[in-house]
């Protein structure tokens, strides 16, 4: 009878993905393949000052020495970066001023995704969220950035914080994540088109959620695209981040960088809901997804928090990570990483301990079904200096069916003796008993694993801000459709 | 007839439990069953509430005239038929206020109603935890979780109150409680009993039959129900023990 309980499984982890149509919109292409030449077709695109071209190009000529990284678990078909387009752009008809000269084929993409453009709409509501949207390679609305400027803040696209904040950005870009950090970062910091940019002033604390929708549109673009957040002392923001693609047979590559920094006494929250298009039952198409986040938390008293639902991409390699220079900051990592059918995900964090008295919490949660590869990969890394520190890690893994992987590498390093690392992981399987259990309530197998893993990734969905749970725990439950046992 | 068990011969991994069991169960009776540690009192309500892991070799089971075996285990829970688990399971994570929520709306679903408003699913559940004397609490936690042996049987019977059964199957749901539960317990079958629906309550103390009148006993022996009485058996058993039993078979 195990089968029939495999079977159960199969069927509710098999749903289709929702975000899968594509939009008809006029775009304008950069030149298909990499070369320098593509880069200042995208930089001059973009009217950027000369500082950014030459650290594009710097960038470019370091990754022409890279080679691909092996180390993850993961299996990666050959990418030919001389297929792939670098810069894809709506076209845009004139300047924007107001959201009525936007694309409607873009606002009626964004509202069937669940995202209002429309302040009004939003004002009238509770609490406002002040949405970044981009598509393909650029920002096409920033809301609710007057608002946000009485305060002092700036929430822009990364394009216009080139234009408006040049010495912001030359300050702080590549500060935390340096164009020669890794083999992807470095493509990244070569071609990226745009992003989110928010610098929150000294003392002040954002008064709203901030967050940036990314959509991929256009077929054999890539997206690149780059965050930068700044909190400067005692200020405090809580970002949100989400993503979804169309659905399409070949593979699209995704190369992202988010830098964080936080000076004394600011807090900075990061939650991100990603849902790229994963690929099909059979393992075809899909978003590779290569992502470098790290923040550094510079000043003393200072934290940075970040927390995931990884539950798209066909491939997804992500390291959210933080950097706990100043003496009592504090890093957090919240993750739940769901795959299914062929997906594979190699996920995880890096805690660097260099302050005295830094703690870092680990929190992660992976969930497999299908013939879906899932690995947690993080190091606690406590330096000479960093004494009195804590970490706690907890991995967790839980397997539904008999075909799916979990591991574990956890890597620990620890270099004073007054330091405490604790280190627990468990793997578990959503039991006959529970199932039966749900049924006999006259809950169908398909809604009990739903409120299951739910229930199982509580502990990380409470971190996410209440706007985004809601969303989250839905997507949980439909990307373990077709799947229980 | 509520209940109809002909012949039934249950199995687990090969190895058969139920021997043959027969069974009637009326609309408005209350029936105990009695019986030694591991005879198949719990391989019985687990197969009529169609666990899968027990494969059935022979017989049948009819529900309101249906065969049983035709329906998948939500089904026949949608239909009234209601477990109240010997060993309750833990959902670590799901509160009981969000399980009851989703097991009321499915079960009003396949009955072609829309879900239950907020307000009005919370006034139910504040009405059935006064029933079972539950406090406000317990219902914020998570499925079983870390409750009590008395907490989770108690949680059963909310449970049960929340879901209004034809047919109630209670599992030694008065094991682990203390007098004063008992009585709640009780109490909280007692009011749920009406003329159109049916207890069968498994047991090995005949005290909790002081409280809830069976109309009928039956002692289930070796996969079978070797005897049957009137609440009168319980009386004897608990004197005699299962000896006098065993020798009769023999
Ligand atoms: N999952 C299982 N795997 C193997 N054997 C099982 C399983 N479940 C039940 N059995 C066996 O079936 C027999 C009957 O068990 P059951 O739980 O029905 O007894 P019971 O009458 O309810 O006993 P108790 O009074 O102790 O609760 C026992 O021998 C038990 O070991
Ligand atoms: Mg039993």
């Amino acid at each position: 009878m195990e089968s029939e309980a495999n079977k159960i499984l199969d069927e509710v982890t098999q749903g289709d993905y929702k975000y899968g149509f594509v939009t008809d919109i006029d775009t304008e292409f950069a030149p298909v393949g990499l070369s320098e030449d593509t880069i200042r077709y995208i930089s001059t695109k973009k009217n950027e000052p000369e500082f950014m071209l030459e650290f594009r190009l710097k960038a470019y000529r370091h990754w022409l020495t890279l080679v691909q990284p092996k180390w993850a678990h993961l299996r990666i078909g050959p990418i030919n970066f001389q297929e792939i387009i670098f810069y894809a752009a709506p076209k845009k008809k004139k300047e924007l001023s107001s959201l009525d000269e936007v694309d409607p084929e873009l606002l009626a993409t964004f509202n069937k995704l669940g995202i209002s453009l429309d302040e009004q709409k939003k004002l009238a509501g509770v609490a406002g969220i002040a949405v970044d949207a981009v598509i393909d390679s650029v920002s096409v609305k920033t809301t609710f950035s007057d608002t946000l400027s009485k305060h002092g803040i700036i929430f822009c696209s990364f394009s216009e914080a080139v234009q408006n904040h040049p010495a912001l950005v030359k300050q702080y870009m590549g500060s935390v994540v340096p164009y020669t950090d890794n083999y992807f970062a470095a493509l990244n910091s070569a071609v990226f088109s745009d992003g989110s940019f928010c610098f929150i002033p000294k003392g002040v604390r954002c008064p709203m959620e901030l967050s940036t929708y990314f959509r991929i549109n256009a077929a054999n673009t890539g997206q690149f695209e780059r965050t930068l957040i700044v909190a400067e002392e005692g200020a405090y923001v809580s970002y949100m981040e989400g993503c979804t693609a169309p659905q399409r047979d070949e593979n699209q590559l995704h190369a992202a960088i988010v830098e964080i920094v936080a000076m004394k006494d600011a807090e900075v929250k990061y939650s991100t809901v990603q849902n790229w298009y994963p690929g099909d039952k059979n393992g075809l198409g899909g978003i590779y997804n290569f992502v470098t986040k790290r923040g550094i938390c510079k000043g003393n008293n200072s934290k940075i928090s970040w927390t995931q639902v990884e539950t798209g991409s066909a491939i997804t390699w992500k390291y959210p990570s933080c950097i706990l220079l100043g003496d009592n900051s504090v890093g957090e990592f919240y993750s739940v990483a769901v795959t299914n059918n062929y997906q594979q995900a190699d996920t995880g964090t890096k805690m660097t301990h260099l302050g005295k008295n830094t703690r870092s919490t680990i929190i992660s949660k992976g969930i497999s079904a299908g013939k879906s590869n899932n690995s947690y990969r993080g190091l606690v890394r406590i330096s000479k200096n960093a004494v009195n520190s804590r970490n706690y890690s907890q991995c967790d893994s839980l397997l539904l069916g008999a075909r799916c992987g979990a591991h574990t590498y956890p890597y620990i390093q620890v270099d004073n003796k007054s330091s405490i690392v604790e280190h627990e992981a468990t793997t578990s399987k959503i039991s006959e008993d529970q199932l039966f259990y749900c049924q006999q309530r006259g809950i169908s197998a398909e809604s009990a694993i739903g409120l299951i893993v739910n229930g199982y990734a509580k502990e990380v969905l409470k971190q996410l801000p209440m706007e985004f749970a809601v969303e989250a725990q839905k997507l949980l439950s439909i990307s373990l459709e077709g799947s229980v046992g | 007839m509520l209940l109809q068990i002909k012949n039934l011969h249950a199995s687990i991994h090969g190895k058969e439990i139920l021997r043959g069991v027969d069974l009637e169960v009326n609309k408005g009776e209350v029936h105990a069953i009695m019986g030694p540690n591991g005879t198949g009192k719990s391989t019985l309500a687990s197969v009529i509430a169609g666990r899968e892991v027990f494969d059935v070799t022979a017989g049948e089971i009819l529900y309101q005239g249906k065969d049983l075996q035709k329906l998948s285990i939500e089904d026949r829970a949608r239909e009234g038929i209601f477990l109240g688990f010997q060993y309750p399971v833990e959902i670590p994570g799901v509160s009981i206020t969000n399980f009851m929520r989703t097991a009321v709306n499915e079960v009003r679903k396949f009955k072609g109603l829309d879900p239950l408003p907020g307000g009005e699913f919370l006034r139910l559940m504040e009405e059935k935890k006064r029933l079972v004397e539950i406090t406000s609490n317990l219902t914020n936690r998570s499925v079983n979780e870390g409750f009590s042996g008395g907490e989770k049987k108690k949680n059963e019977i909310f449970q049960m109150a929340m879901l209004e059964p034809m047919l109630a199957i209670l599992d030694e749901t008065d094991s682990g409680l203390d007098i004063d539960a008992l009585r709640i317990v009780a109490n909280g079958v007692n009011k749920l009993r009406r003329p159109d629906n049916a207890f069968v309550i498994i047991t090995h103390y005949q005290r909790l039959l002081d409280y809830i009148i069976p109309d009928f006993v039956h002692v289930l022996f070796e996969g079978k129900i070797v005897k049957s009485g009137g609440k009168e058996l319980a009386l004897e058993l608990e004197e005699k023990g299962y000896d006098w039993i065993k020798k009769e078979q023999e």
